[in-house]
């Protein structure tokens, strides 16, 4: 080939061919979603929570999106049904992610609904899922004397025994720790959805 | 209408304008072989010269003796001299590119061995929010795509396209300027990554802030090149320049398209999310790479492509099948079920180029591949060009639902992605950094040992690393798939898989150690005095001054 035009052009349309394919199309189709009824928004501090997710990669080992029967035993492990486009709809960016190094929460807010235990777990994985490999998140909590904490009107939290700090201190969440267990809770999507989700 | 319909005509209708462009392409006579079109890198009379500056003049002698034992007759000399002219001209873009490329090596891997450590030993380093996994996994990540391979990839281009177009780089200041804004990006999306503030999309986590500066730079970078091109000397415009110069438009509008502040949302985003993913590796990485292979194989055994049509075929069925590859890693997911299918067909359509570029490589290396004990670039080129096969064809393979069921979501994707980005791409740009820098510096690389056990330190760490995730992602899927087992199992059974992934990646840091220092001992003038790169194994005499 001796024509540079010829070259560029060529690489274009093989470009736009993708694009028209992977971004454009999608793109048209996304237009036509409408939320299930039983979806509501985020609230103000799920919204935070959900940034503290993306800003401490939680996607990066958690997928938010359970699969067919056909394709896995998600349904088995109480993952909940296979997702649809509409359950996605206040999603920005999405977080459907790419990795199981650990389990998939799309409906752990149904499937563990306790505040306690999320803070707990956060604090120390390992306290409640002995050879659970999640790093543990210290630094979304303040360890505090028990009496300092008592007087400014902390919550601490509750840890199984041999996890905590020394015996006259306690574990406190930060405003973000409290903010992601929201978004954890959020995370309930349960409701049914009709029509089947069919593939389009 | 139906969008199943749409995709069936759609691809009825490209099938049709295919067989037209195909029948057209027969009349003109495109297809026959021209033998004149793959020697144009050579210079007049250079055919069946090595030529490898990594090695000193002794050691280009006995790779000379190998290769071609008899008598050459001259090559032309003002051959020679219109690329030493453009080496000239690109010599401090060059340097500054890979020099970039050096640091975030360094960094990047650092980054990458302490998230694969805190995968098994996950208490470790915890109290620093900017050390926990999910954000020195990105930094690591962005580092070594954005920094290391971006940046030599660019150097590269910059170094090898006036040699091919036999003129200099018109317009360097402006890569210099590009060159920065590109850095000043990464470092600047790295540094906020790093402290939370993220765009939350794999391989797109850089703030699109932070993006602009880079798309500013990549716009910087081409426009030089198009002028360039537009300027050239050389008749024949050799396949290595249409992959690196289609690749350079590719990323652009890619990361353009992908960075669009407000566009993308929902599920559509997760396309998207997938096109661009895919895309940086399909349409810029390997381009790239290979077309850097189309150049340096040949030039370093000193015979031609066997088939410069094979490279063609190559080149376009590379553009038209990769750019759609994406949506494979949507499988089971909540998107259209003609845009998974799609994806599927064109990851098993991508058999043709790989297929394509490897028979005419090794039909090109026929006899030669001994040379590889001599040669440490050739080794280089060799590993990746063989990768390249082994991590498309798996790529293939995993698109396919069966074997996907499996190993998605698992450690068995990152060991192949690490395959094609490792063994492939970053393998060859070694091999190229070696090749380039003593043309770029003068300077002959001051401790040829240290490339031998860069290249052993890299191979053995990589394979280590794959295997290890191979076999551990493999039972991890299984694990999973089978409700009767308990999640944590597919936990627990990687934990050695993981420590064995972490010694491979060890042995890749020692590696780039070995090679940053290396090239830093070159660059400040270390070891024995070796002034003036070995050229066909007699040193020219240099022309003073860039330019006319």
């Amino acid at each position: 080939m001796e024509n540079e035009i010829k070259l560029a052009a060529g690489a274009m349309v093989a470009l736009g061919v993708a694009t028209a394919a992977l971004v454009v199309l999608p793109y048209v189709q996304a237009r036509d979603i409408t939320p299930p009824a039983k979806l509501k928004p985020y609230t103000d501090a799920q919204m935070r929570g959900r940034a503290v997710y993306i800003a401490n990669g939680c996607v990066y080992c958690h997928s938010q999106q359970p699969r067919d029967r056909g394709l896995g035993p998600d349904l088995q492990r109480g993952w909940g049904r296979a997702s649809v486009p509409g359950d996605y709809y206040y999603d920005k960016p999405h977080l459907l992610g790419s990795m199981r190094t650990g389990p998939d929460l799309f409906n752990i807010g149904a499937r563990q609904p306790s505040k306690d235990w999320h803070l707990g777990h956060l604090y120390q994985p390992r306290a409640y899922v002995p050879d659970s490999i999640m790093p543990a998140y210290p630094y979304l909590f303040r360890i505090k004397d028990a009496e300092e904490a008592r007087r400014e009107g902390d919550q601490p939290i509750t840890l199984p025994p041999g996890y905590g700090p020394r015996i006259d201190q306690v574990v406190v969440p930060t405003p973000e720790a409290l903010d992601l267990v929201k978004y954890l809770q959020g995370l309930n999507h349960t409701y049914p959805v009709l029509p089947a989700p069919a593939a389009r | 209408m139906d969008s199943a319909v749409i995709s069936l005509l759609g691809a009825f209708l490209l099938s049709i304008i295919g067989l037209f462009v195909f029948i057209w392409s027969l009349r003109q006579g495109l297809l026959v072989e021209n033998p004149t079109a793959a020697s144009v890198i050579f210079a007049r009379g250079e055919v069946g010269r090595v030529d490898d500056p990594a090695l000193r003049e002794e050691g280009q002698r006995s790779l000379q003796q190998a290769a071609h034992p008899e008598p050459l007759p001259a090559t032309d000399a003002g051959d020679l001299q219109a690329r030493v002219r453009a080496d000239q001209s690109t010599a401090f873009p060059v340097f500054m590119f890979a020099a970039f490329a050096c640091f975030w090596l360094l960094l990047g891997s650092t980054a990458g061995l302490t998230a694969s450590i805190k995968l098994h030993t996950p208490d470790w380093l915890v109290q620093q929010p900017w050390l926990t996994f999910g954000r020195i996994r990105t930094v690591h990540l962005q580092a070594v795509l954005y920094g290391w391979i971006t940046n030599a990839a660019l150097g590269m281009i910059l170094w090898v396209l006036p040699r091919l177009l036999r003129t200099h780089l018109h317009g360097a200041v402006w890569t210099l300027l590009g060159g920065a804004l590109i850095n000043t990006g990464i470092a600047a999306g790295i540094g906020a990554i790093a402290a939370g503030w993220s765009d939350g999309m794999e391989y797109l986590e850089i703030p699109w802030q932070a993006g602009l500066f880079i798309v500013a730079g990549f716009v910087l970078i081409i426009l030089p090149v198009l002028f360039t091109l537009v300027n050239r000397k050389a008749e024949h415009l050799y396949v290595s320049a249409w992959y690196m110069v289609a690749g350079l438009l590719w990323i652009t509008l890619l990361y353009l398209v992908a960075k669009l502040p407000g566009v993308h949302t929902g599920v559509q985003q997760a396309t998207m999310n997938w096109w661009f993913g895919h895309n940086v590796l399909g349409l810029w990485f390997t381009p790239v790479s290979v077309g850097a292979i189309y150049y340096f194989l040949p030039k370093i055994i000193g015979r031609p492509v066997r088939s410069y049509n094979l490279s063609i075929l190559g080149f376009w069925t590379l553009a038209f099948f990769y750019g759609q590859v994406g949506g494979h890693h949507l499988i089971g997911g909540p998107v259209p079920g003609w845009l998974v299918t799609l994806s599927i067909v064109q990851s098993l359509m991508m058999v043709i180029p790989v297929v394509a570029f490897s028979i005419n490589m090794g039909l090109t290396l026929q006899g030669r591949m001994h040379l590889a004990r001599w040669s440490p670039t050739l080794r280089f080129m060799m590993f990746g060009g063989l990768m390249y096969f082994a991590s498309s064809l798996q790529g293939s393979m995993e698109a396919l639902r069966s074997v996907n069921a499996v190993t998605h979501f698992t450690h068995y994707t990152v060991g192949h992605a690490h395959l094609g980005a490792y063994g492939f791409v970053s393998m060859v740009l070694f091999g190229a950094i070696y090749f380039m820098m003593p043309r770029v510096l003068n300077w002959e690389w001051p401790f040829p040992r240290l490339i031998t056990l860069h290249f052993w330190l890299s191979a053995i760490g990589i394979g280590t690393y794959f295997t290890s995730l191979t076999i551990g992602g493999w039972l991890q899927g299984l694990a999973m798939l089978d409700p009767a087992r308990a999640f944590m199992e597919s936990v627990t059974l990687t934990i050695p898989y993981l420590q064995w992934r972490s010694i491979g990646g060890g042995l890749l840091l020692l590696a780039h150690l070995v090679f940053v220092g290396h090239f830093m001992a070159m660059a400040l003038r270390f070891g024995p005095m070796r002034t003036g790169a070995a050229l066909f194994g007699a040193r020219q005499p240099l022309e003073p001054a860039y330019g006319k």
